[in-house]
């Protein structure tokens, strides 16, 4: 299984020769007084799996569907291929979408609703026939061809929308949240069938989500987005590791945030002082400010160590009461109160079948991370 | 918890005693022997060979028939089409007025209407028959279709259309492929009560008819004025047997297809 | 595409503008001109041929005459006052038969429901003619509904009561009934059960509970019911004729007569005019209470 995020080779986004398949300049979309897209400027390219990722009503959706060509930009331009898409409609457009209820038409058959896009072009009907099975196929559904939309799982509804909107081979996939209504276990199986599907059609792939799990595993970039604006677009790893800002660290993932003024060291190490009567927090940061400041210390609760007797290190420790604890299965968060009141989360890894029993309910332990696990972040 | 209690069990047999009890009794009374309504004389549907010779009854529901299915064919073409600019139609000049004509006619007073289309036909020269029913009845008709339609347009998932769209059709296209076959039942349900309204009304139409166009129920009104009458008994048991087995077939058609979606829909989550 | 969408318009549009307002101005502008003994009846006629003056003119012929004419034959108020009785109290009525019919349906076992539904819904679809007609056979004189009682020995003559306003109460609480069942019975039916075990949890009896949380509940139907039955009986014509008596003033009715009858049709415009204005305030309220009831599903 190929996965875009540890994938060295595909980075497009970093080779300054290559051109973007789509791309917005200032884009700005206003309904009425409400600003759902301020301007926003962003490229991606071709074969990507790229996800907008942000809570519900961020604008995501709007992104989406100006892509589609079923909301017009106020203002900006938006091109695909080069070219302007203002006053493109939907149907002009090599441009498909896979909507969020499936949107399957309830009258026609599986084979008719994947025949639908194909029909349009006046395609010969032989060659829509073998289009229709690659497709039915590509999705395993060849059974079902004459079943009506209801007459069907949601799992094969989710994959007759797929291969209805693939038909076509358009230039641009968009989804919108694709997998919203498949349970749990269905949704995660399905995340490695879009993935297979996406680099089998070379098709480039834009979906929409507000589950950062399902980005994370699918996507070659995530854009995050609040209130209308592009926080970060990265990739998953470094969406993850470095964070540019409290919001994108605590949107994905857990996190345990402190803050504190920095002071820089100078030797591109930050201290962050946090509580009185504490030592200060050192972090090897490069996107610390180089002046002192108010910041926020972030770190990932897997990346503090807890222990019952105090460390050998120096820097970064410091000594809490377990509060609560959380087992998981796999693994156990602890949640820690420091001595100022402040909680940190620290997790380990239930690597033995016996869950380790020697740290329990206010039990006086030491927390413990490296000078790199954790970055600093401006307010 | 849903139970019937000795209140509900007296409410619903009262209540629909009251509803039916008057019907039932118009239906027996229409097989009694005696001219005397009110008497039983004994069991006889000579009231109903009597009405088979009635000319003028005959008549008066061909008229009917014939103004019931233009005017409701009409409504349902003219309706559908408001329905649509209502809902997908986005803003237009005078769109308020517009839908006010819509609504408006749902709430006037029947003599009213009947008053305003009389005084328009009289002013435009237009005599009055058959064609002046008919376009009174399309008019108020449509806004029922058009009410009908527009409930269905408005629950259903408008991403099914922008599909289309997406897939490649022009908007007529979108409507013609996917919207229309979608709100068909609506669509047919509006017709249906067009049918129906055209077939009852009694006080439009006497404002607009014709000496030469006499409706079935403008017949009826000025029989019954009169007095009750066993003829009319009859016509009216035919006429509420009619209505009772549409009904009474629309709605077990409806609820075993409603079933056998649901067994389908059920089979397909079990075997996936 | 753009040509479609104004023919799409245009066409429904255009037929409600030609056979909804235009005949309605033209009854406001017959109601403001004068009776003649002519064909038409009224004058003036507008003649456009005639160029500005002649509307000048038409237009200086208008007044409000017979407006005037109707505060001061108390026939046209006192039917007013008393349509608006009839209106009122037969709503009432309707809502004393009809809620414990819907409450009684909200409660009935699933599995009933949309028979029950039906019918409520079947009289709807029959004649209304004939179903005004049902009542006459049972409330003449020497009708089934006299036979009865006099059977039962509760009356030793029969009642009058064809021909009365008891009647006519009768023939618009059965007419109508259906249209006060169905608003009340889907509040009542979204109602949620658990709600009232919350009240009775919470020390509530039965009927307190009702009295607190189902009639507040269904208080949007209620109004709706109210307002379905009130603004068509308000204008009604074929249950004052044919089951009431000629004491039955009802406006419909005179409108009608005065129509035809008297051939009056400046006055019965007017007439026409002002029942209209005196239904703008219920329908007004009942607008209010549909988009309340369509916020809260929201």
């Amino acid at each position: 299984m190929n996965q875009p995020a540890v994938s060295s080779t595909f980075e497009p986004w970093t080779d300054p020769q290559e051109t973007p398949l789509i791309s917005f300049k200032s884009v700005t979309k206003k309904f009425g007084t409400f600003t759902a897209i301020n301007d926003v400027t962003l490229d991606i390219y071709r074969q990507e799996f790229f996800a907008l990722l942000g809570p519900s009503g961020c604008g995501k959706t709007t992104l989406m569907r100006m892509l589609g060509g079923f909301e017009t930009p106020t203002e900006g331009v938006i091109t695909i291929d080069g070219k302007d898409m203002a006053n493109i409609p939907p149907n002009k457009r090599a441009v498909n979408m896979m909507f969020q209820s499936y949107a399957l038409f309830p009258h026609l058959t599986v084979r008719e609703n994947v025949a639908f896009g194909l029909k349009r072009d006046n395609m010969p009907k032989a060659q829509i026939e073998e289009r229709v099975e690659e497709m039915l196929n590509l999705v395993q559904l060849q059974n079902f061809s004459q079943r009506k939309p209801h007459q069907i799982s949601g799992g094969q509804r989710q994959r007759v929308a797929l291969a209805r909107s693939l038909a076509k081979a358009p230039k641009l996939l968009l989804l919108d949240e694709p997998l919203g209504a498949l349970d749990k276990k269905l949704r995660q199986d399905t995340q490695f069938e879009l993935m297979d599907i996406q680099e089998k059609t070379g098709t480039t792939f834009v979906i929409v989500t507000h589950d950062q799990e399902e980005a994370m595993t699918v996507a070659s970039r995530i854009a995050v987005m609040d209130h209308g604006e592009l926080i970060q677009v990265e990739t998953p790893g470094r969406i993850y590791e470095s964070p540019n800002s409290v919001y994108v660290a605590d949107f994905i993932g857990d996190v345990n945030l402190i803050e504190g003024n920095t002071k820089p060291r100078g030797d591109g190490k930050t201290e962050l002082f946090w509580a009185e009567g504490q030592a200060p927090l050192v972090a090897e940061c490069p996107h610390a400010p180089d002046v002192e400041a108010r910041c926020t210390f972030a770190i990932r609760p897997e990346k503090v160590n807890i222990s019952k007797e105090r460390p050998d290190t120096q820097i970064n420790v410091v000594q809490g009461k377990i509060h609560d604890i959380a087992y998981l299965g796999n693994i156990s968060t602890y949640k820690v109160e420091l001595p100022n009141g402040t909680m940190v989360k620290a997790q380990t890894a239930n690597n033995r079948r016996l869950a380790r029993r020697d740290l329990t309910w206010d039990d006086d332990v030491w927390l413990s991370w490296t000078e790199t696990a954790g970055i600093v972040l401006d307010q | 918890m849903r139970r019937l209690t000795w209140f509900n069990t007296t409410s619903l047999t009262l209540g629909f005693a009251f509803l039916y009890l008057p019907m039932v009794i118009l239906i027996i009374y229409s097989f009694n022997e005696s001219r005397l309504v009110t008497v039983w004389g004994g069991f006889s549907t000579k009231w109903y060979g009597e009405l088979m010779k009635n000319e003028a009854f005959l008549d008066a529901a061909v008229v009917t028939l014939k103004v019931a299915f233009a005017s409701s064919i009409a409504a349902t073409v003219l309706g559908t089409m408001a329905a649509y600019v209502l809902v997908r139609g986005g803003r237009f000049f005078g769109r308020t007025l517009f839908s006010g004509m819509i609504y408006a006619p749902l709430v006037m007073p029947e003599v009213i209407t009947g008053l305003s289309l009389l005084l328009l036909f009289i002013s435009i020269g237009l005599d009055r028959g058959i064609i002046t029913i008919v376009l009174a009845h399309t008019t108020f008709s449509m806004c029922y279709v058009s009410v009908v339609v527009s409930s269905r347009l408005v629950s259903f998932d408008r991403s099914v259309e922008e599909a289309a769209l997406d897939l490649g059709c022009t908007p007529f296209d979108a409507f013609r492929s996917v919207t229309l076959p979608i709100i068909a039942p609506a669509v047919i349900s509006g017709w249906l009560l067009a049918l129906t309204l055209s077939l009852d009304d009694l006080v439009i139409s006497s404002f607009v008819a014709g000496p030469s166009s006499t409706t079935l129920p403008i017949k009826i009104f000025s029989s019954v004025r009169l007095g009750v009458s066993p003829e009319i008994n009859a016509l009216s048991t035919i006429l509420i047997g009619l209505v009772t087995i549409g009904t009474i077939s629309a709605s077990l058609a409806s609820k075993r297809a409603v079933k056998k979606r649901q067994q389908e829909e059920q089979m397909a989550e079990q075997a996936a | 595409m753009n040509f479609r969408r104004f023919f799409l318009i245009s066409v429904p549009y255009v037929w409600l503008l030609i056979l909804f307002l235009i005949p309605f101005g033209i009854v406001l502008k017959i109601s403001l001109s004068d009776t003649a003994l002519a064909i038409p009846p009224y004058t003036p006629t507008l003649d456009l041929a005639g160029g500005w003056t002649s509307i000048k003119e038409f237009f200086s012929q208008l007044d409000f005459e017979n407006f005037a004419f109707l505060t001061t034959d108390d026939l046209y108020w006192k039917s007013y006052l008393s349509s608006l009785k009839i209106a009122f109290l037969a709503t009432f009525l309707c809502l004393l038969v009809g809620f414990p019919i819907a409450y009684g349906m909200a409660n009935a076992p699933d599995e009933w429901r949309p028979t029950l539904m039906m019918l409520v819904i079947l009289p709807f679809w029959t004649s209304f003619l004939i179903r005004v007609y049902a009542w006459m056979g049972i409330l003449s004189q020497e009708g089934l509904l006299n036979q009865f009682l006099i059977w039962l020995g509760v009356i030793g003559e029969p009642l009058t009561i064809l021909n009365t306003n008891v009647a006519v109460y009768i023939g618009i609480v059965y007419t109508y009934c259906p249209f006060m069942i169905l608003p009340i019975y889907s509040t009542l039916e979204k109602l949620d059960g658990s709600l009232l075990e919350a009240g009775e949890d919470l020390g509530c009896s039965r009927t307190t509970a009702f009295w607190l949380i189902t009639v507040p509940l269904s208080k949007s139907g209620i109004i709706a019911g109210c307002f379905l039955v009130f603004i068509p009986a308000l204008g009604e014509f074929v249950i004052p004729t044919l089951l009431g008596g000629s004491g039955t003033l009802m406006i419909g009715k005179v409108l009608f007569e005065e129509f035809f009858s008297n051939r009056d049709w400046p006055v019965a415009s007017a007439v026409a005019i002002v029942l209209l204005l005196i239904l703008i305030i219920p329908i007004v309220l009942y607008q209010r209470n549909e988009q309340k009831m369509m916020e809260a599903e929201q």
